[in-house]
């Protein structure tokens, strides 16, 4: 069972705000979900590598090359959309 | 009507794109309020591009086959100055700056796009109840969840508001709705389809993939969009990878059928009409084998609600107040600014996952929790290696019900997650999988679930074709 104190530390990490009820809430409804995951006891991975995606790519690069001639003024500055009006 | 009979159609000149495209938005104007598939709809929009393709036929010129067909994309998917909401209050007014890679390719194609349709809040949710814009109904019954997240999409087919439309899949949320609704839901392997302009949910299993009526639209749709993009560095090229059918005729097909997949809880009229399915099959001289795929049920849930939020909650963080969409007034300074964003604008199952994420992502239980985790979806992997050395294909149910009733599941997450329980392990290996309709509980609509090897997109749609001439 996860703790008060627990669900309000997590919160905070995440930059969540919670009201009393809500702490009292997510504490039910996490504390269900990672009982689940006790599942996971059971299954000796010790010998295993871990997975972090299925993608069958690795390290994809490119040139370090502007794809397009930017506009530039006096030969060494960009010109770009205004950013404050 | 599919996407070859509007092609054919608009070709023939029987009607023109501008009638195609009236005739759907009328569709959407008597259905949308019932159904609630559509968040928005860019009427405007398709009727200009309906314009520029009627000009194109008017001149004689030859058409793409998705030219003039109208499309729904799902709602986390940007499409430039079009309001891009993923059904969240935190993006309710938020205007999309670009087109998302699939959006560009099916805009040169010539498609028509309708509208941007429901899903469950940020594509976390089995039912498109988690909507912060409300419920999309089941089109076969009123009463029942078309499923999620993808539901809105899968509604706007099966209802015919439009030819075949876009949706996402993380954990099962094209095939599941697509089983749901009696339409087919295309995932395609992970890498198949760019990902640039898709609202990043868990960047290591979402993919983007049509929902059609046929299995031949469906491959009509995965070709438009699929391919290599520089804009999204885990897309790979296919080449004639795809067209790969490593069977050319039914009787070489060795299909692979999971025992653990018929689990206790699974619905009787569900594991009747998977049953009559591999029967088909066989008896048009397919090799059906009995397989196992020992971690691939109840240890791919736990893992999968484990890497998911952890991935979830590094992707919302963006969602801050400050770049970009809802922000709270009357914030005190800016952490508070980030608190009351964040709590007001981001519904109960977004904060669930992310504060489940932080938790298993935290100092302490990292190890015991993600990371244990990653190496059990190395053990899923090596399940599928295994199976497909055997088999080419791999046949289950999508989901072990049919659609449920509005709320049965809302109060309890875990009786939610539990729909996914024969989805998840195909994206947390990253395959390419398939859902058909198979037949009916009563009047639901049920679906089979095909799954193939990686960049195999052609075995399990040829498979999915046959199946259907079966049927």
């Amino acid at each position: 069972m996860i703790t008060k104190e627990e669900v309000k530390h997590i919160a905070e990490l995440a930059r969540l705000g919670l009201s009393g009820k809500e702490v009292e809430k997510f504490q039910e409804e996490l504390s269900s979900i990672l009982d689940y995951f006790k599942k996971l006891q059971k299954l000796d991975v010790s010998g295993t590598a871990a997975t972090s995606h299925p993608s069958a790519v690795k390290n994809v690069m490119r040139r370090d090359e502007a794809e397009k001639e930017p506009r530039k003024i006096l030969s060494d500055f960009l010109k770009v959309k205004s950013i404050l009006k | 009507m599919t996407i070859s009979q509007a092609h054919q159609g608009l070709i023939k000149k029987e009607f023109s794109t501008l009638e195609l495209t009236k005739s759907f938005l009328d569709k959407i104007e008597d259905s949308n309020k019932k159904i609630f598939a559509f968040l928005t709809i860019t009427s405007d929009l398709a009727l200009a591009q309906a314009k520029k393709i009627d000009d194109l036929i008017f001149a004689g010129g030859d058409i793409p086959m998705l030219a003039g067909v109208p499309a729904a994309i799902k709602d986390n998917i940007l499409i430039e100055d079009v309001r891009c909401t993923a059904a969240s209050k935190i993006l309710e007014d938020y205007i999309a700056i670009y087109d998302a890679t699939v959006i560009n390719k099916l805009k040169n194609q010539g498609a028509i796009i309708l509208g941007k349709t429901n899903l469950d809040e940020f594509a976390m949710g089995a039912s498109t109840e988690n909507s912060a814009f409300g419920a999309t109904k089941n089109p076969h019954d009123l009463t029942r969840v078309p499923g999620g997240s993808s539901g809105g999409s899968a509604a706007a087919v099966a209802s015919d508001m439009v030819v075949y439309s876009l949706g996402s899949d993380t954990g099962g949320s094209i095939r599941q709705p697509a089983s749901f609704c009696g339409v087919v839901g295309l995932k395609p392997t992970y890498g198949a389809v760019s990902r640039y302009g898709l609202i990043a949910m868990a960047s290591s299993l979402d993919q983007i993939g049509p929902i059609t009526k046929t299995v031949a639209d469906a491959k009509i749709v995965f070709d438009a969009i699929a391919g290599k993009d520089p804009c999204d560095s885990t897309s790979v090229e296919l080449n004639s990878k795809f067209q790969s059918t490593n069977y050319k005729q039914i009787q070489n097909l060795r299909i692979g059928v999971p025992k653990e997949y018929f689990i206790e809880g699974i619905d009787k009229d569900v594991e009747r009409i998977v049953r009559e399915a591999i029967k088909k099959f066989e008896k048009a001289g397919a090799k059906i084998e009995e397989i196992s795929l020992p971690h691939c049920t109840n240890y791919a849930l736990a893992a999968y609600y484990i890497i998911m939020p952890s991935e979830v909650s590094a992707n919302m963080a963006r969602y801050d107040g400050i770049r970009y969409g809802y922000s709270a007034k009357g914030a005190d300074d800016l952490l508070d600014v980030y608190l009351k964003s964040r709590q007001q604008g981001l519904g109960d199952e977004v904060r669930r996952r992310i504060m489940l994420g932080t938790y298993t992502l935290s100092a302490g239980y990292y190890e015991s929790y993600y990371l244990k985790a990653q190496k059990v979806r190395t053990k899923i992997i090596e399940d599928f290696d295994k199976a497909f050395k055997k088999s080419d294909i791999i046949l289950t149910p999508v989901c072990p019900t049919p659609a449920f009733k509005i709320g049965e599941k809302s109060k309890d997450p875990l009786s939610m997650y539990l729909a996914d329980i024969f989805t998840i392990a195909v994206n947390l290996a990253g395959l390419p999988a398939i859902s058909i309709p198979a037949g009916r509980a009563d009047s639901l609509p049920v679906g089979i679930q095909l799954i193939g090897r990686p960049f195999e997109e052609g075995n399990i749609l040829d498979a999915g074709e046959i199946f259907e001439k079966l049927s």
